[in-house]
């Protein structure tokens, strides 16, 4: 009896320790970005992070502006969303309630397959192929840009986006569909009203997913977005995100010096845009989690 | 055996799933404006032969038919019948409470929303005359805006007859409604039915014999994919002419 409950504890704590594990090394990142990045608080002060360039490296004046990255990822991420929504959305609910068997059969592996793309690989398609492509059809000086950025990190994201969209949709019980079809609607009505509202918190999850990989995505931008530090909403121009400013510099910077300690402010608003983004999903899903 | 032309005759009608046969030659001819009780034990094919009349077997891959159903004197397996128009005149009632996860209110007016319905006035009056007709209204009348998964098995189940209601169906299909409800809400559901009889066509399968015997007027006993015997309830019930429907009513299979 008592060797039975040591034996509960130990799970029970195993457990609990692995789970406070993960919370823990989240917590440290967040403590050891801080850390890094208080130096430049302190010294050059807050206020030059609002200045509106990025230029770390200078014989005159340095430049440490957040605004331009800031606008670099957004113009990224914002095209690849704008671009993943509708086509993942859309290919989800062709794949889960109207492909035959045998589309499906072949279509699912076809999308998966496309995830598993090395980013480095689509990043030498974009460079060698999209690029080349995006510059002639737009007539633009160069095809390096926030447009053939975004498309690139769409491609990238709508594998993850349908896959957990499909799943969603697939696992709205079948019961809802039948009343919906017993009271006179169309399939098609169906789908609109009854399905895809049911299965819209998991497909707001997905988006969201695909959203955090999209911002965090580093090799890719860094080929194809042209790295030129503008603050411009304009997709056509070339763009610097923030994680390709971090992965380029991180590297060449000197240990301690006023530019290191500046990449990690840049981490520290990049960690937070994507925290965001992830407590805005589970926000969402819980209001309607209740609802499903 | 009742003398009003019948509602719903269903001639001949055979059913496969793939290669198995559900529902053999079964013939029978269904009055308006009574209840008409489907009973027998478990796979016995009455489910199936109530999907048939408002095509919901339709949307099972490898289904497959012979025979007529006749409503109103048309065949509703006709080519080009309209499906929609069919569903429309046929309500249906699952086994499982199925609402939609919206409001009480959007559940109710769904129907006619998809129908072609757009003034608001127009759709309150829908939803209050059907929440009424399912004796619902007193107890959701404050509460409409509310998401229609938080009423009780029994609610929803009352929610899932407006619902059916609001599209003004002449016939109403009712796949065992309260088998999943606790007695209390199966009366509600049953005396629901009693008041319901005079105006609609009402087709229930139920489990439960005694269901059976309290709301139906006629009852039709299958067994293994075919129709044993279909009479008066008080006939079958009392003095039945088939010996397996006497050996199934006393309880002595299924």
């Amino acid at each position: 009896m008592a060797q039975r409950r040591w034996q509960e504890k130990a799970i029970q704590l195993t457990l609990v320790a692995m789970a406070t594990t993960s919370l823990l090394v989240v917590v440290l990142i967040f403590l050891f970005l801080g850390k890094e990045a208080i130096p430049f608080l302190k010294d050059p002060g807050i206020a030059r992070l609002l200045d509106r360039q990025w230029m770390p490296v200078s014989f005159q004046q340095e430049h440490f502006g957040l605004l331009p990255l800031l606008t670099g990822s957004l113009v990224v991420t914002l095209t690849a969303t704008l671009i993943t929504v509708p086509f993942s959305v859309l290919g989800a609910i062709y794949i889960a309630e109207i492909a035959r068997p045998l589309e499906r059969e072949f279509l699912k592996p076809f999308i998966e397959l496309l995830a598993s793309i090395p980013s480095v690989v689509l990043g030498f398609f974009g460079l060698v192929v999209l690029a080349p492509l995006v510059k002639a059809l737009f007539g633009l000086p160069s095809g390096l840009n926030g447009l053939t950025g975004g498309l690139l990190l769409a491609l990238m994201a709508i594998p993850t986006v349908i896959s957990i969209s499909e799943d969603a949709i697939t696992s709205v019980p079948r019961h809802l569909k039948q009343a919906s079809l017993a009271l006179g609607a169309s399939e098609l009505q169906t789908i609109l009203r009854v399905t895809v509202p049911a299965a819209l918190p998991g497909i707001i999850a997905a988006v969201m997913l695909g959203m955090g990989r999209i911002v965090g995505e580093t090799m890719v931008v860094m080929m194809v977005t042209g790295n030129a530090a503008l603050v411009t909403l304009n997709p056509f121009q070339s763009v610097r995100t923030m994680t390709a400013t971090i992965a380029a510099e991180m590297g060449e910077v000197s240990f301690g010096s006023i530019h290191y300690s500046a990449l990690f402010c840049v981490g520290v608003v990049l960690m937070l845009v994507t925290f965001v983004l992830n407590l805005g999903a589970q926000r969402v899903l819980k209001r309607y989690g209740m609802m499903t | 055996m009742v003398n009003d032309t019948p509602k719903i005759q269903v001639h001949d009608l055979n059913f496969f799933y793939g290669a198995t046969q559900a529902l053999f030659n079964i013939t029978m001819d269904i009055p308006p404006r009574r209840v008409t009780a489907l009973i027998g034990p478990s796979g016995c094919g009455k489910s199936t032969f109530l999907r048939t009349m408002d095509r919901m077997n339709d949307i099972i891959d490898g289904a497959r038919m012979t025979g007529e159903v006749l409503i109103d004197g048309n065949n509703i397996y006709a080519p080009g019948t309209d499906v929609v128009r069919l569903r429309r005149n046929v309500g249906m009632v699952f086994q499982k409470s199925n609402p939609f996860p919206k409001s009480i209110f959007d559940n109710v007016a769904y129907g006619p929303r998809i129908h072609g319905v757009k003034k608001q006035a127009e759709l309150v009056e829908i939803v209050q005359r059907s929440l009424t007709r399912a004796a619902l209204w007193d107890e959701v009348k404050d509460r409409l805006p509310e998401n229609a998964m938080g009423l009780s098995g029994g609610q929803q189940q009352r929610l899932c007859i407006a619902r059916a209601l609001a599209v003004d169906p002449e016939i109403l299909l009712m796949d065992e409604p309260a088998s999943a409800l606790d007695p209390k809400s199966t009366a509600r559901v049953e005396e629901l039915i009693g008041e319901l009889r005079d105006q609609y066509t009402i087709v229930i399968v139920t489990h439960n014999m005694q269901q059976a015997a309290r709301v139906s007027d006629l009852t039709a006993f299958f067994y293994e994919g075919r129709l044993i015997e279909f009479d008066r309830t008080k006939r079958i019930y009392t003095n039945p002419a088939k010996k397996q429907t006497e050996d199934y009513i006393t309880g002595r299979f299924g």
